[in-house]
């Protein structure tokens, strides 16, 4: 997902307060900003928003690779208002982790010096304007699977922040949804491209999920305070078993011989990804990893002298106001 | 086509190539901007021009009525056909480069398209409506950050005097009247622009007093981008990565 592997924190604390705390989120009730948390919550939540946070903003990369070249005006305004929208995401989650008290600059920093991750996916290239059907289809699609749940998060201003963007992404998907049917049935090489978008996105797709989480620790203790909902198998299944009738249904190809739909468990089984590439890509070394962060690393060294002098006429003009005063 | 219909159709093209080729250097900072807020704003921009274009594009095509469609003149035409400013396809540079430049359009747009609100022709009224209080905002916008960073830092201020003295020869071919505008003002469909110059210099000279930036002293203007006769080579590089998907594949539908 957007946010993988997020290392619960373990909690000392006043077990009495934590039982309180607990029994809060038993009973539904939103955890707000100034309310009593544990800290391995805190932090715990801090990881994963921000997390969340950066994989939109390194998002906006491989899709803003095709704004200049978008084969039609409207497909232009379509994609880049999208990509925007993602730039939006990542400002509404910072905002969300900063009410845990962490700071937008101090989270942007970790993310450039390898402290904090993104999502694998955004590692991957877009090659061909299939890609940006692709990435909205299956990218976005993986990504509604988790944030639909994570609406009801305890955290109330991170499940308020999911509102919001699930919106947004669901009419993403089914704009990638729409030019995938535009070239599914379109020309010779328009298929083509479709279903060599497919062939390259469809495992990393099932990686977002994370791998297998059913014996860890981690995934327990935020199953209990509600900030992972679902388990990573759980979603992963799902997201087959909702994307391969629509695959059929534009006469692509999944890439995997062992897909088959199981009667007895009604479900469709499938062949698991490859978790060393998995952890390969997470570790840096996927196939646009370097260029990923070189790129976000020259936007804010580029930017410094920008938000220097921004500054400085704020406070020159602040000055300026209270000796007038 | 008559000689009418020829004249409208360029005088269109010029708004429409305007708006397309400075939205589409604008996209290029998708993702790469100083700050989010930025990345946020600058796409904005971008998309209110896109869809400008269309608009303009769009009764552009439907004057020609030769069946070519908005998209047909943006992605099937060459660099002689367009009709934008030199000043929209100058590159990016750094960012005071952008946003001047952005600036120095934007206090020619709203006074333009505020004359064309008042064009005898209702399908320019109706997109200038529209459009100017689109460009209104991005005038107030650019020529805040404009002053914010010629009023700055001392590096901050260096580089928008730059960016200024880069720019600045691009600006006379605003004010530069060909044939192609002169009739359309003949007819009612631009009102007279006479004060344009005027009032474009008072608006920046006040503006660059308070960034604290000199206007450069120059007689010379570089032009030839209104009436494509000879654009800058930026814009082939531009039609190069816009063009090439639709021209690839042209049986293709989208």
């Amino acid at each position: 997902m957007y946010a993988q592997l997020i290392k619960s924190e373990a909690t000392v604390e006043n077990p009495k307060k934590l039982r309180e705390f607990q029994a809060r989120i038993d009973a539904g009730e939103k955890i707000e900003p100034k309310d009593w948390m544990p800290e391995g919550y805190r932090k715990t939540l801090i990881r994963q928003i921000s997390q969340h946070a950066h994989s939109e903003i390194v998002g906006q990369l491989p899709e803003g690779n095709w704004i200049t070249r978008a084969p039609t005006l409207q497909r232009k305004v379509i994609l880049l208002a999208k990509v925007q929208d993602e730039a939006g995401h990542g400002l509404y989650l910072y905002c969300a982790a900063e009410t845990l008290g962490a700071s937008r600059d101090e989270l942007n920093q970790m993310l450039l010096d390898g402290r904090m991750k993104y999502s694998s996916i955004f590692n991957y290239p877009t090659l061909t304007w299939a890609d940006m059907g692709t990435v909205g289809w299956l990218v976005d699609g993986a990504a509604i699977m988790n944030q639909v749940p994570l609406q009801r998060t305890s955290y109330g201003p991170y499940a308020r922040a999911m509102i919001r963007i699930c919106k947004e992404e669901s009419f993403h998907q089914r704009q990638g949804f729409d030019i995938m049917m535009k070239m599914a049935n379109g020309t010779l090489e328009q298929k083509r491209m479709a279903q060599d978008a497919l062939n390259r996105f469809w495992y990393p797709s099932l990686m977002m999920f994370g791998p297998s989480d059913s014996d860890s620790q981690h995934s327990a203790q935020s199953m209990a305070w509600k900030i992972k909902i679902n388990t990573n198998d759980e979603l992963r299944q799902k997201f087959v078993d909702q994307t391969v009738p629509q695959a059929e249904y534009l006469g692509l190809t999944i890439p995997d011989e062992n897909l088959k739909w199981n009667e007895k468990k009604k479900r469709y089984d499938f062949t698991d990804p490859d978790w060393s590439e998995f952890y390969d890509v997470i570790n840096g070394n996927g196939p646009c990893n370097v260029e990923r962060l070189n790129a976000r690393k020259k936007a804010w060294e580029n930017g410094k002298w920008v938000r220097d002098g921004l500054l400085a006429h704020v406070q020159k003009t602040t000055s300026k106001t209270v000796t007038v005063e | 086509m008559t000689n009418h219909q020829s004249a409208y159709f360029e005088f269109l093209c010029h708004f429409g190539d305007n708006a397309l080729i400075l939205g589409h250097r604008l996209s290029e900072w998708c993702g790469h901007a100083p700050s989010l807020e930025e990345d946020i704003a600058l796409a904005n921009t971008a998309l209110d021009l896109m869809g400008e274009a269309q608009l303009w594009l769009g009764l552009a095509s439907d004057v020609e009525g030769h069946n070519r469609t908005a998209d047909d003149l943006a992605m099937h035409r060459d660099v002689w056909d367009f009709r934008n400013f030199l000043l929209t396809e100058q590159p990016n540079g750094d960012f005071g480069q952008t946003i001047m430049r952005q600036y120095l359009f934007d206090a020619w747009h709203v006074p333009t398209l505020t004359a064309l609100t008042s064009s005898i022709e209702k399908s320019i009224v109706e997109i200038a409506q529209k459009t100017v209080k689109e460009a209104r905002y991005h005038l107030s916008r650019s020529r805040d950050i404009v002053i914010g960073l010629g009023d700055g830092t001392i590096e901050s201020r260096k580089r928008m005097q730059s960016a200024l003295e880069l720019l600045f020869p691009y600006v006379g071919e605003f004010f530069t009247s060909d044939s192609v505008e002169q009739q359309m003002v003949k007819e009612g469909v631009l009102s007279n622009l006479d004060n344009l110059r005027k009032s474009y210099f008072e608006e920046i000279n006040k503006t660059f007093s308070s960034a604290t930036l000199t206007l450069p002293n120059i007689q010379f203007s570089q032009k030839g981008g209104k009436t494509g006769k000879q654009h800058s080579e930026h814009l082939g590089h531009i039609l190069n990565q816009m063009q090439w998907l639709s021209r690839a594949y042209p049986d293709a539908n989208w």
